[in-house]
């Protein structure tokens, strides 16, 4: 028996995160990603670990994403990222954040990241960007900013999410502020001695917060977390197994340089005000694709029978014609049957129609169908 | 019980006395795909040479497939574990067993691993 898809080639040296020991003493199995030893399961394997999440409170590390601040006099920030992204960052109001994307001058997407206004006068962001991409992306912003705006990497922080419907109730024991806050709202709080920023946010398409807690303090904080009934640990592949149903991108799977928001489905992250202006990166490139129509689209796919189409996998217009690929694609938990996101022609993206999926030679009859494939239940 | 042996790709194999072979894998290959989700079975009467895939796995991370550990003529399959993949996480080393083969060659059956050249081998992983 041999793994066909499974796990990256183990680099060189591995980096690890302030809750290492953690994921060691609850018997998480660790994986290298992006450079990184993180724990892809726990003992109770994917399929709990998702549930855990959809139906109490999971708590995940993310710690090898990039954190950064963006620090300049007030507005400065926003106005130099505003450079780079599509998105309305100077109208982000103090404590709110909001996900963007960089682009390059074609139009494609460099990463996708969530930007807080973690200032009451807007003179520090808060960065969160792909751990893949973060060396990549620090360069691209460091290199892009006028004199007087610096980026502070922050190499010392860990990031929590904490995912689920019992997540407010368990992180309100411990910072009554946090569970206070709105979707999408940011708050800095001294929590037993640790300073953490904390968002109302995630990506598992649950209720739940991403907190970044200094790394000397992560571990204590993490655990008092876990002494909670209602949580459990959680590993990457329920995180993937989680956005997938929540319909979120994966960067480097769904979106990538050479895909753009409008091709995406995230046309949304365009900015009313960067639409009118055209004053982003690959403006042009977009704003044709939105007049004309971009040649293929993103779209949810549902597998019928109980075989999963995995990421790659060739996609067939019932005619037989080439029709597109599979970028996301596995086993749901919630719903236990097989879904995928992938890119189609514009003819095939609407809801209903019906595609093949060539997996081992045969073709498997499969639907074009809307996403999320579990509803969201961010708080509203 | 009758003797079982191994295979370097995390096949278990157990002859019976009427020269067929019963296929599964093994507690290290379940341990390791973790959550099974989906098992593709080859088709009864199928003639089989060693090492030819013939059926496949998938957990909800990966994809795999599984070998035949000695060529031979399919005469049964688990449709059991098809219905129920989890079935193999459970009892992969009895209940969640994936199909039996006709031997062509009961000497085949010898020269495969024995447990202890097989746990010597996932020693060396």
């Amino acid at each position: 028996m041999t793994t066909v898809i499974g796990l990256d080639e183990p680099p060189a040296e591995l980096r690890t995160t302030p809750l290492d020991a953690l994921h060691r003493a609850h018997s998480a199995r660790m994986v290298p990603f992006a450079g990184y030893s993180m724990p892809v399961q726990y003992a109770p394997g994917i399929l709990a670990e998702s549930r855990q999440c959809r139906e109490r409170a999971a708590l995940f590390d993310v710690s090898h994403m990039g954190q950064a601040w963006l620090i300049a006099a007030p507005g400065a920030p926003a106005a130099a990222l505003e450079r780079l992204v599509p998105g309305d960052i100077q109208g982000l109001k103090p404590w709110r954040q909001r996900y963007t994307l960089l682009l390059n001058e074609a139009g494609g997407i460099r990463d996708d990241l969530m930007v807080a206004n973690a200032s009451d006068d807007g003179s520090r962001l808060l960065l969160v960007v792909n751990a893949s991409r973060k060396q990549d992306d620090f360069d691209h912003i460091a290199a892009a900013l006028p004199p007087g705006i610096a980026l502070e990497p922050l190499e010392d922080r860990a990031l929590l999410a904490v995912q689920g419907p019992q997540a407010a109730a368990v992180l309100g024991r411990l910072a009554p502020q946090a569970a206070a806050l709105r979707f999408m709202a940011v708050a800095a709080l001294t929590i037993e001695g640790a300073e953490i920023i904390v968002s109302r946010s995630g990506y598992t398409g649950e209720d739940g917060f991403e907190i970044s807690v200094p790394a000397a303090q992560a571990e204590a904080f993490a655990a008092r977390l876990l002494e909670a009934p209602e949580m459990a640990p959680a590993g990457l592949g329920a995180r993937d197994a989680l956005r997938l149903e929540a319909g979120l991108c994966l960067y480097g799977n769904d979106i990538d340089e050479l895909t753009t928001p409008v091709e995406a489905g995230l046309t949304w992250t365009i900015g009313k005000r960067r639409r009118r202006d055209w004053d982003f990166p690959g403006a042009v490139a977009i704003r044709d694709q939105l007049d004309n129509g971009p040649h293929r689209l993103r779209v949810g796919l549902r597998p019928e029978g109980r075989a999963p189409a995995r990421a790659a996998t060739q996609i067939a217009a019932a005619d037989g014609t080439d029709a597109g690929s599979v970028t996301s694609g596995g086993f749901s938990p919630s719903l236990e049957a097989p879904i995928a996101m992938g890119y189609v022609r514009r003819d095939l993206a609407t809801d209903g129609t019906a595609v093949l999926l060539l997996v081992r030679g045969r073709q498997l009859p499969a639907s074009v169908v809307p996403m999320p494939f579990v509803p969201h239940r961010y708080l509203s | 019980m009758a003797d079982t042996r191994y295979t370097k790709d995390h096949e278990w194999v157990r002859l019976d006395e009427d020269g067929v072979a019963t296929v599964g894998i093994t507690q290290h290959a379940q341990e390791a795909l973790g959550d099974i989700v989906f098992v593709e079975l080859p088709e009864v009467d199928r003639e089989l040479e060693e090492g030819e895939a013939c059926a496949v796995v998938e957990s909800v991370k990966a994809a795999s497939d599984v070998y035949a550990p000695i060529a031979g003529r399919i005469v049964a399959v688990n449709e059991a574990i098809v219905e129920e993949p989890g079935l193999v996480n459970r009892e992969s080393m009895d209940e969640g067993w994936f199909f039996k083969l006709e031997v062509a060659d009961p000497d085949a059956f010898e020269a495969l691993l024995d447990e202890d050249a097989y746990t010597a081998f996932l020693e060396t992983l």
